[in-house]
């Protein structure tokens, strides 16, 4: 073997010299954490009395490190690891700022909740083919997605939950899981060949992958560089994962046919990573280009929401109206989007926040409203008040908080963006915000007149078919769980709201994002 | 498919082919190869067995599930990134050992547990998908 | 040579975009295999073509000696390869698992996640 002489370089023009802190590892936790206990219960798949306890105390401990993460940033501004010690942009950044380590709690708590409720729900069957596993696997591609601070790995950390997503939606392989998952698969490739395309382009534009170069980089290259394509690109990649109108078709098609655990995972976690990324792209990365397409952004956002509840009143399966109800949803952080105002992407912030918690405590209840009444349909759910009064309480709850009434945790994000469409001149948004909460009320209202109200009818061979189970303690607590936050925003949202608006406030001057990224430049 | 000939050969060729894989898998440390491509190969060589002899004898004698070694890869690799926690360098940070085996210096280091771990993963997940390819044309 | 691999991507793109929309399943895919392919060639053709010039800078200058491929869209492309190669390979078992189970890929006929014939959701109280 050749000897190579070792010649005396100077590492720190190309490494970080100084020891990487303890505390800074919090940043790569929520990653590494899920990804390697995901692993070593993949490996246990055999071991199907093991596999709950071990998930659900792996959840617990990323939910723990994921609070520590939004502690720290909170009280100390963004944390940064690079990758493998090379300094950035030639190392892999990840970057937990306020927005980033917000909604990585949020999944964190919304993941462990549906730990607990999968314990009953996902039988001997499911956790053969890989429940868990596949679980933890994709809350580390959310994390992923949420914390990394270079665009090529946020297309890798896409990649990443997509293929757990898939391994959970044909999770036993019924016909209709089949169906389902064939459209879900399809288009969601789709979405993120574009995105790989636009980022092709990116790197040839600017050189550079890093996020936080990017924004350094853009105010000299607006005048002359194709920037516009690139946002609309990202826009249309994006807008297509978070299922915005016109591409929202994929999403009732599919998200009805998982398990009931698994579409609640998917409607709270999957679509916000695209918000997430529309966010910091259209927002930190391209502000000027993201004004020139402000108008239709919120065009956008109105037919999102429009389409979306009009959608949801047609439907008599409770799992499919919820899958048009999650599409609404996707319009309304649009509105923030499109406003570009500190006060409208903070009320962006503040919905995600409060839909990843509602969307998956409805579909939750929905599989709490299947094991008590016995089918999914509104045209056989009766009488459930009666039976289940602590189920219609939080029914009641959730519904308020989805239609943005109070005591629920919607009403702060959708008078935040009114107040922000009403500032920038924009009344039809807030018409369009008004009405679409109106048909909130009256879509989800429904579901609570007819399954918990209704008196059942006096047949008897209609009444011998269905057969209620018994729901289950520890589902029923899984459900309670979540509308603990959802209560505590709706009657305190203060908290929650300055941690919007510090995220805000990062994601319109990226400075503070930057200086983490490149501190000796900046200190220079 | 299953003719005498391609029965008779198609475990020598598998051998042979496993054995490339590693040799692959080794010398990506400094020449082209690595964990990847030496997954892909070690996983096709599983599927010429699979077409040869039936789905069965390569489960046999794989012994272990394919995803089982596909999460014991992906295992070590995220090992192997955390394993820089001790020495308070960044995450994936490669460290080095020399290690003096019988007069010859062999480089350990994270990144070839890493090469290691992505191999397995390769070779798990994609013999996996082939199996169940192969097992649906059987029935 | 770089303009020739331009409009080869642009005939890629075209072709995966016909495909794409397509009512079956199979030219779906087959497309979806074209798109992927079409964008690394993007990427690829993005990060200049030479031959046998490695990006190595000698020691005593600055920059390298002669124009070389820039290596990190080469990097990119390979990232991207592995992970459109392992999509296409789940995406091959579950079409074909959808053709088992359903008995057809023709899109239009998939209804068994959206039935046409479901009910609509009661009228009155």
């Amino acid at each position: 073997m050749a000897t190579v002489e070792h010649t005396e370089t100077d590492l720190t023009v190309a490494m970080i010299t100084e020891p990487a802190q303890l505390v800074d590892w919090l940043v790569i936790a929520p990653v590494a954490l899920p990804l390697i206990l995901g692993a070593a219960l993949l490996m246990a798949r055999r071991r199907t009395a093991a596999q709950p306890v071990l998930a659900i105390a792996s959840l617990a401990v990323l939910f723990a490190a994921d609070i520590g993460l939004l502690w720290h940033v909170l009280a100390n501004g963004p944390a940064v690891m690079t990758m493998g010690r090379w300094l950035p942009p030639f190392g892999i950044s990840f970057v937990a700022d306020a927005l980033g380590a917000t909604l990585v709690a949020t999944a964190g708590l919304v993941s462990l909740v549906c730990g607990f409720f999968s314990i009953n729900s996902v039988n001997f069957i499911g956790q053969r083919y890989g429940f868990y596993p596949f679980l933890l696997l994709m809350m580390a591609g959310v994390n992923g997605s949420f914390l990394t601070g270079d665009i090529f790995n946020l297309y890798v950390w896409f990649e990443v939950f997509l293929i757990a997503s898939f391994g959970l939606i044909i999770l036993g392989s019924g016909q209709r899981q089949i169906d389902g998952a064939t459209k879900y698969a399809i288009l969601n490739l789709v979405a993120t060949t574009l995105f790989l395309i636009a980022t092709g382009y990116l790197y040839g534009i600017f050189g550079t992958l890093n996020m936080a170069d990017i924004a350094r980089k853009a105010p000299e290259l607006r005048s002359t560089a194709p920037l516009m394509t690139l946002a609309t690109l990202y826009l249309v990649a994006f807008g297509m994962k978070a299922a915005a109108f016109p591409l929202n078709f994929w999403l009732p098609a599919s998200y009805h046919t998982p398990r009931i655990v698994v579409a609640a995972l998917f409607a709270g976690l999957l679509t916000k990573v695209g918000v997430y990324a529309l966010l910091r792209t259209l927002v930190m990365l391209f502000p000027p280009e993201r004004s020139v397409l402000s108008t239709l952004i919120i065009w956008l956002a109105i037919a999102t929401m429009l389409v979306g509840i009009l959608g949801a009143l047609a439907q008599s399966d409770i799992r499919r109206m919820l899958g048009f109800v999650v599409v609404s949803g996707i319009g309304f952080m649009l509105a923030g989007l499109g406003l570009g105002d500190p006060i409208g992407i903070a009320g962006t912030v503040v919905y995600a926040v409060h839909s990843m918690l509602v969307m998956t405590a409805l579909y939750l209840l929905a599989g709490l409203m299947r094991r008590a009444g016995g089918s999914y349909t509104l045209n056989r759910l009766t009488g459930l008040y009666r039976s289940h009064p602590l189920m219609a309480g939080a029914t009641l709850l959730l519904v308020f908080a989805a239609a943005g009434l109070p005591p629920g945790s919607g009403l702060w994000p959708k008078v935040m963006l009114v107040q922000a469409s009403l500032g920038a001149g924009v009344w039809w948004l807030a018409l369009a915000i008004l009405v679409t909460g109106l048909l909130t009320t009256l879509a989800l209202g429904r579901v609570f007149v007819l399954a918990f109200w209704r008196m059942p009818e006096e047949k008897s061979g209609e009444a011998a078919t269905i057969e209620s189970q018994d729901v289950g303690r520890g589902t029923y607590l899984a459900v309670l769980v979540l509308c603990v936050p959802i209560a505590l925003i709706g009657v305190w949202p203060e908290p929650l709201i300055g941690v919007a608006q510090q995220a805000a406030a990062g994601l319109l001057d990226p400075g503070s994002y930057v200086g983490a990224v490149f501190p000796l430049e900046t200190t220079q | 498919m299953r003719t005498l000939i391609f029965r008779t050969m198609a475990p020598y060729l598998t051998s042979l082919m496993v054995l490339f894989s590693v040799f692959v898998l080794l010398r990506g440390h400094n020449e082209p190869g690595g964990g990847f491509i030496g997954g892909l190969i070690a996983a096709s060589a599983f599927a010429i067995y699979g077409i040869a002899c039936g789905v069965s004898p390569v489960r046999r004698a794989l012994y272990f599930h394919p995803m089982t070694i596909s999460g014991f890869g992906l295992f070590i690799a995220g090992l192997s990134g955390v394993l820089s926690l001790f020495t308070a360098v960044p995450f994936m940070t490669g460290l080095w050992a020399e290690i003096s085996v019988l007069g010859v210096t062999v480089d350990l280091s994270t990144p070839l547990v890493f090469d290691i771990g992505v191999y397995l993963v390769v070779l798990g997940s994609l013999t996996s998908i082939a199996l169940a390819l192969e097992e649906r044309e059987e029935d | 040579m770089e303009t020739a691999f331009s409009a080869l991507v642009g005939i890629f793109f075209a072709v995966a975009v016909y495909l794409l929309l397509s009512k079956h399943i199979i030219r779906i895919l087959l497309g979806a295999a074209i798109l992927g392919n079409a964008v690394n060639l993007l990427i690829f053709t993005a990060g200049r073509l030479t031959r046998e010039v490695p990006p190595i800078i000698p020691d005593t200058l600055p920059i390298p000696a002669e124009a070389t491929a820039n290596p990190l869209p080469q990097a990119l492309v390979l990232t991207a390869i592995v992970i459109s190669f392992s999509f296409f390979a789940f995406l091959l078992v579950l079409t074909y698992r959808a053709y088992q189970e359903l008995g057809t890929d023709d899109t239009e006929e998939m209804r068994v996640a959206e039935p046409v014939d479901e009910e609509a959701p009661p009228m009155r109280y």
